[in-house]
């Protein structure tokens, strides 16, 4: 008896899937496990979701190499099968899943450099926003510094950062991005990284602790007097009017409520 | 059926292609792409596709809706198939006999199921939904078979005639698939181009594959990562030939990307196939 087309679609997406068991299949599931096609559709599933993890964690692929990279992919594809047909979006969590993956937990900075490889996605696929105008907030803060403060500037939807307190992972992920020499001394210490797309492509900065507080603080919603004021609570040092001036040259910053 | 304009043979567009895809000119040249990979917010992946769009014909060919699922197409996904439509105005939207969704979950793959009635019941209505949506008419792609399944109550031919009949969907002739197809399944290529409802199709792909490493000649996969096969070549011909008509056709190549001359010389073949059957000119590049 031919199985309902339903049925058919829950035993070949179960058998298909990364990782995915036949158990006790039924008699027509079984028969055409034994057809040489059938690893075809296996191999393909598989491979669609090893490519995309590959071409969304470039960094990552080249710091560990292929054997690790894919044996990693393919644990992640086992617990996290993509959900929808944007490969391109395909592996959030994947930075997790690498610590805690029993092979790449030791190398404790390569999360870090998975998130920037998805922050790097997430940057190049946002929406279209003008970027504050730099030049029209010095006028501003020249005339009137108060004013200024009482703006509400938000991240542009395409700027992503990202603080680590504990590894280099800013300096180690663009010495790959940038074909850098990658065995340059490296000083060990936290860096932080901030992606902006003020024109067509995605471009990078390195961001200290404190800028990547400010951000915080303007993405939550108050206005700049308050961020800055919550910023420097957290970070007494902080040159603020240098660091608005980074984010703002680099276009980190939306036009969009003033 | 023919397409809003006049279109000779495209080439899947791939990013390394981008800069010289813009520049080129060339009579009745268009370009297709997979809606997935410009789901998006924005970004240069857009701004290259309007900007493409702004000098050539571009088709929509979509991968994940699954028709071919006993569900309806996932409302959400429609709707970004919808809102890209609307953004580049495509001169073709089209999508596969098969499913890749179930439940949540994507599987990378067009996969196959048994040709029921009830499939053919739920496919049809899966096809009008998205017509609907989209305010015209896709075209259904006949996909590459690696399985015997058990539960077929319709050959494909059959079973895609009826779908245009119910649906009024248009067709898309896979050549290549075809020709893989038939291998795998020890059936003859010619005989089922011979079946085949050519007065809906609105498109031909044609693309190379490659023999599995452990099968050989016995499974053939579609791996679209080689030129197309003089045997492919020759079905294409008689295709057109049987159809009487020039059909807009795509080149298809996703991995082992050559240098874009090579993919333009397998386009040439195509085209010179079609200008010597086309009855009116080519549109050009704006």
């Amino acid at each position: 008896m031919p199985p309902r087309l339903s049925h058919f679609q829950d035993g070949l997406a179960g058998a298909l899937r990364p990782g995915g068991a036949i158990g006790r299949p039924p008699a027509w599931l079984a028969a055409l496990a034994t057809q040489p096609g059938f690893a075809v559709y296996r191999n393909t599933v598989a491979q669609g979701c090893l490519d995309a993890l590959r071409a969304n964690y470039p960094t990552v692929h080249q710091l560990v190499g292929d054997d690790c990279f894919d044996g990693a992919a393919l644990a992640f594809a086992r617990r996290h099968p993509p959900q929808d047909g944007r490969l391109l979006l395909y592996g959030a969590g994947f930075a997790a899943h690498l610590a805690r993956w029993r092979p790449t937990a030791g190398l404790p900075y390569l999360p870090g450099v998975a998130r920037l490889d998805r922050l790097w996605s997430e940057s190049h696929c946002a929406a279209d926003a003008p970027v504050a105008d730099a030049a029209a907030l010095a006028a501003l803060a020249a005339r009137a510094p108060e004013a200024l403060g009482r703006l509400h500037l938000r991240p542009h939807p395409a700027a992503r950062w990202l603080w680590c307190a504990a590894h280099p992972v800013y300096t180690l992920w663009r010495r790959h991005r940038e074909a850098l020499p990658v065995d340059a001394p490296l000083a060990w210490r936290g860096e932080g990284a901030l992606l902006t797309r003020p024109e067509a492509a995605v471009r990078w900065c390195a961001l200290d602790a404190a800028g990547a507080t400010l951000l915080a603080q303007c993405a939550r919603g108050p206005c700049l007097g308050q961020a800055a004021g919550a910023t420097l609570a957290a970070h007494p040092d902080a040159a603020l009017d240098t660091l608005l001036a980074q984010l703002l040259r680099a276009g980190a910053l939306s036009s969009s409520t003033y | 059926m023919t397409a809003p304009c006049t279109l000779g043979a495209g080439l899947g567009l791939k990013p390394e292609h981008y800069d010289d895809a813009l520049a080129l000119q060339a009579g009745g040249l268009w370009w297709e792409v997979h809606p997935e990979n410009y789901a998006v917010d924005g970004g240069p992946r857009l701004a290259w596709l309007e900007a493409l769009r702004a000098r050539h014909p571009l088709a929509l060919h979509s991968v994940s809706l699954s028709l071919a699922a006993d569900a309806p197409p996932d409302a959400e996904q429609l709707e970004r198939l919808a809102r890209l439509v609307r953004r580049i105005e495509p001169a073709l939207v089209s999508e596969h006999l098969a499913w890749s969704a179930w439940r949540g979950h994507y599987l990378p793959d067009l996969l196959p199921f048994p040709r029921s009635h009830a499939a053919l019941a739920r496919i049809a209505a899966n096809i009008g939904r998205v017509q609907e949506r989209l305010g015209r008419t896709i075209a259904i792609e006949n996909p590459a078979h690696y399985l015997r399944l058990p539960g077929h109550d319709w050959g494909e031919t059959d079973f895609l005639a009826e779908l245009v009949r119910r649906s009024g969907c248009a067709l898309l002739l896979d050549v290549n698939n075809v020709y893989v197809s038939a291998r795998n399944l020890q059936t003859d290529a010619a005989d089922y181009l011979d079946a085949f409802p050519l007065h809906a199709v609105a498109e031909i792909h044609l693309a190379g594959h490659h023999a599995d490493p452990r099968w050989g000649q016995a499974l053939l996969i579609d791996s679209h990562d080689a030129p197309v096969a003089e045997p492919v070549w020759a079905l294409y011909a008689r295709v057109l030939a049987r159809a009487g008509r020039a059909i807009p056709t795509l080149i298809e190549r996703d991995a082992a990307i050559p240098p874009l001359a090579a993919l333009l010389a397998e386009r040439e073949r195509s085209q010179g196939l079609l200008a010597a059957m086309q009855e009116v000119e080519p549109c050009l590049p704006a």
